[in-house]
């Protein structure tokens, strides 16, 4: 095992294998705890952690799992973990911020991503490169919750982490809502989508000028 | 008593419907609205197993997690009494009840309707993780803001499985009718049916105000 392919490990999460613009994985959360950057950063924050502690401890006893009964164990190495965050949170954070991001901690056990980093990485690779891979997918994942949640912040509520985007800007509070949130991520999906076709409309014209 | 419960019912279905206004079990939702008939299916079952782990995880909350005299396992270690275990078992013990309800569903629909087991799929199982079944549970039990009696919390689980299995159907309609239309390249799949739930959202605005 080579350094640069661990550096590979953590690096694919961000673009390669990002879990909300090319997996479309985790979209309860994603939709519902972006209204601002705050909430964000915080419940990605806490995805985070729990998916790199869930990754290293399944990496550790994957070989006493029986395959039959794997998705139980999971679940309960998620939830042990899950429930630590939430306490954590409770303990050091505003309660105003645990109000917002309300259900969608103890939710953390049923996010896709989690569950499917276990299921295709963590059950098959070694601890460090599981940790490495946790790290990169839950930072690719609050990197993403970020673009969102700054877009939605900036257009419903006028400000960006609390502040005033521009002092003439009328607010259009329908973005923080729900609709809101579905449009901005279809677009993005959709400006995503765009821009890996024009490359490969432009690579595929370079190849063919090349012939 | 019949009009409390159609209250419960409407307001979870169309004004706090918990996949276009509470953002619950979006997963399911796009992924198994292509056809009207597999979203059919998927919200029966849904619904079949909210109902019940509502029943259940209200009695797990009330007689095992809960502090006071009615916890069973305070009869057993008397310091639990107080402190009750909500904190510390709450999200385990409720998705245990979950996923063994998933089984049971699961080895009953291949027993007695095993058509409808063959259409359904990967998806049976799948419902484990559906975060809408597990919200249901949070939100009748340590997140409601007071007290639910277990009727209503059955009746609330209920209902929100109708919620969800309505906002499937229609989306799954939508979805029907976008296959034959030409959508712009890059919107096509995912996109689309994103914007499409932003709008059918919006118009679930129009529901706001009807239940207090």
């Amino acid at each position: 095992m080579t350094e640069q392919s661990n550096l590979k490990e953590f690096t694919k999460g961000i673009v390669q294998y990002n879990p909300l613009f090319v997996l479309v994985l985790g979209l309860c959360p994603s939709l519902a705890v972006t209204t601002s950057v705050k909430n964000g950063v915080a419940m990605g924050g806490a995805a985070t952690f729990v998916l790199i502690c869930s990754n290293f401890i399944i990496s550790i006893v994957r070989s006493f799992i029986p395959r039959e009964i794997r998705i139980p164990c999971f679940i309960v190495i998620i939830a042990a973990f899950v429930t630590m965050v939430e306490l954590l949170m409770k303990a050091y954070l505003p309660p105003e911020l645990n109000a917002s991001l309300g259900i969608f901690i103890p939710l953390i056990v049923v996010n896709c991503i989690i569950m499917y980093r276990a299921e295709s990485f963590a059950y098959k690779n070694k601890p460090l490169v599981s940790i490495l891979d946790g790290a990169g997918l839950g930072l690719g994942w609050t990197l993403s919750l970020c673009l969102v949640s700054i877009i939605r912040e900036a257009l419903g509520a006028g400000t960006i982490f609390g502040l005033k985007v521009s002092e003439s800007y009328q607010p259009a509070s329908v973005m923080i809502m729900a609709p809101g949130a579905f449009i901005v991520l279809g677009l993005l999906l959709g400006f995503f989508n765009w821009r890996k076709l024009r490359k490969s409309e432009t690579s595929m014209k370079a190849h063919m000028k090349h012939d | 008593m019949i009009k409390e419960i159609a209250l419960i019912i409407v307001s979870v279905v169309f004004v706090n419907n918990f996949v276009l206004s509470k953002f619950l079990g979006l997963c399911p939702f796009l992924g198994v609205s292509q056809k009207t008939s597999s979203a059919m299916g998927m919200g029966v079952a849904v619904t079949f197993v909210m109902t019940l782990s509502s029943a259940i995880t209200w009695i797990v909350y009330n007689f095992i997690l809960l502090p006071g005299d009615a916890n069973i396992i305070a009869k057993v270690f008397p310091s639990i009494r107080e402190l009750g275990l909500i904190e510390v078992l709450k999200t385990i013990s409720y998705i245990l009840v979950i996923a063994t309800l998933v089984q049971l569903v699961e080895m009953m629909l291949r027993k007695m309707v095993p058509t409808l087991y063959e259409s359904l799929g990967i998806y049976l199982p799948l419902i484990t993780t559906n975060c809408a079944v597990l919200g249901v549970a949070l939100l009748n039990t340590t997140d409601s803001p007071r007290q639910l009696g277990f009727l209503h919390a059955t009746v609330q689980g209920f209902g929100a499985g109708i919620g969800f299995t309505v906002a499937m159907l229609l989306m799954s309609g939508i979805r029907e009718r976008l296959a034959l239309v030409n959508i712009p390249q890059p919107l096509r799949g995912l996109p689309i049916a994103f914007i499409c739930t932003g709008l059918m959202a919006l118009a679930f605005f129009g529901f706001s105000g009807m239940v207090q």
